[in-house]
Parts: C-alpha cells; structure tokens; sequence
C-alpha cells in the first residue's frame, strides 16, 4: 500500500486489508462488527476515495514527489523504534491464550441493549458529530461553488 | 510458542499495522494517501479494541468500535471534501504545497 505509486493500487489493496480484518472481527466472535466493516469501510468510505482518487485524476498526477532522503531515513528511523518499543512490550509479556471457553453474546441484540443501556450519551453525541459534519460538507461544496463563479 | 492465539498475536498483528500507517503518513506526500494511512491506523485500534473485548468477555470494546467507525467516517467525508477543494484551488495535493501559513 504504500509503496505503489499509483493511489488506485493504494487504495485496492487498502480494500484487502480491510477486508482481512473483517475476517478478523468474525473469528474474534464479533461477526457484527465484520458485516459492519465490510458494508462502512469496504463499501461506502472506500468508494469515497477511489470517487475521490478519480475525480481528482491524482492517479495520473504523477508530480506527486515524496519525502526527501533525509526524511525518509528519519522517518524509517522513528517506524523502527516505534515498532521497537511495542515489541519489546511483548517480549516481556507471558502469553496468555484467548480464553475460548466463554464466548460473550455480540449479537446485535446484545450490542444494541449494551449501547442503549450505557452509553446513550456518546450515542447523542455521535449524532451531533455526523451533523455538524453534514452540515459542514454543504457549507464546503457552497463556498466552492461560489469562488468558482 | 504454542499453537494457542494469544492476545500477543493480535496485540503484535496491530502494531505492525499501526507502523505501516504510520510511516505511510511519514514517507509519502499525498494527501490521499496519507488519509487511507489514517484509516489504517484507525482500523488497526478497532482491531485491538475487538481482541481485548474477546480476550476479556466484555462486549463494551465492540461498542466502542463503533464509535471509532462513526467518527473515521466523519473525517473521511470532512477530510475528502477539504481535499476537493483544496485541489480546486491550488491544482495540487501535494502537502508540501500547502504552507500558507509558513511566515
């Protein structure tokens, strides 16, 4: 994914992993989520970008120049210790297996009581965020109009 | 290692993921691309919320996922639109290009 230079790859095989981690959530005993992550991620903000992606013609740019040489060697530097630290998290861990004797109720029945029983606030405000973001989105595509005019 | 799944695989599985978006965000100059890194990084959190709610037996974690999606969503949708625009007016994504508050 990242090193294609052509976005559309980019985003195909952003597809893949998105798919592979729905597959995921389904041996996790989450099969909700799974079928949420393909029908959101996979289905709808994907197609927003390669919209996007096409629309733009970003994919024929080409102008698109990357990071200079001492960014990128600071740049691998800072990946490898941010890996680094995580992995010597883990070395020091003991391996607990994943308990599979308790297998807890996702369904969603039981995830919308959960979500309805404790969390109602979050879920308002959830609400509001996606409002302001629609109504954001027209003022942005109105003010574009405008300057084009 | 036993042939067991441990909560390390998963927990070892998302920082990998998280690093690639990192240095996606990093190494490249599109702001597409920097956006689908994000996306990655996000996911990779989901992932992990989905493991520790299954490593613990509490479905509070799945929960949270959702909200996680619903704000990627947002920012998706918000941050595309501004990509638009922004490509209207300077023919470019390129980030480096974008330093109108440089002094």
């Amino acid at each position: 994914m990242l090193l294609s230079r052509n976005a559309i790859y980019s985003a195909l095989f952003l597809v893949l992993n998105l798919a592979t981690i729905a597959v995921f959530y389904i041996i996790l005993n989450a099969p909700f989520i799974g079928m949420v992550q393909i029908t959101v991620y996979a289905g709808a903000i994907m197609v927003l970008f390669l919209f996007v992606i096409m629309l733009l013609g970003a994919e024929r740019l080409g102008g698109v120049r990357d990071t200079e040489g001492w960014q990128r060697i600071l740049a691998l530097i800072l990946g490898g210790v941010l890996i680094g630290v995580f992995g010597a998290v883990l070395l020091g861990s003991t391996g607990t297996p994943l308990d599979t004797a308790s297998s807890i109720d996702s369904s969603p029945t039981a995830l919308g009581l959960r979500l309805f029983e404790g969390y109602v606030l979050p879920f308002i405000v959830t609400g509001l965020l996606l409002l302001v973001a629609m109504i954001g989105l027209v003022v942005l595509s109105i003010s574009n109009k405008n300057s084009n005019q | 290692m036993s042939d067991v799944v441990t909560i390390e695989w998963y927990i070892a599985l998302c920082t990998i993921l998280f690093t690639i978006g990192a240095m996606g965000v990093l190494l490249r100059r599109s702001a597409i691309i920097i956006f689908m890194s994000v996306e990655m990084m996000l996911n990779s959190a989901n992932l992990l919320f989905v493991a520790f709610a299954r490593h613990l037996g509490d479905l509070d974690g799945q929960i949270l996922v959702f909200f996680v999606m619903t704000v990627a969503a947002a920012e998706v949708a918000v941050g595309l639109a501004l990509i638009v625009v922004i490509f209207r007016r300077k023919r470019s994504i390129n980030i480096d290009d974008l330093n109108l508050l440089k002094g």
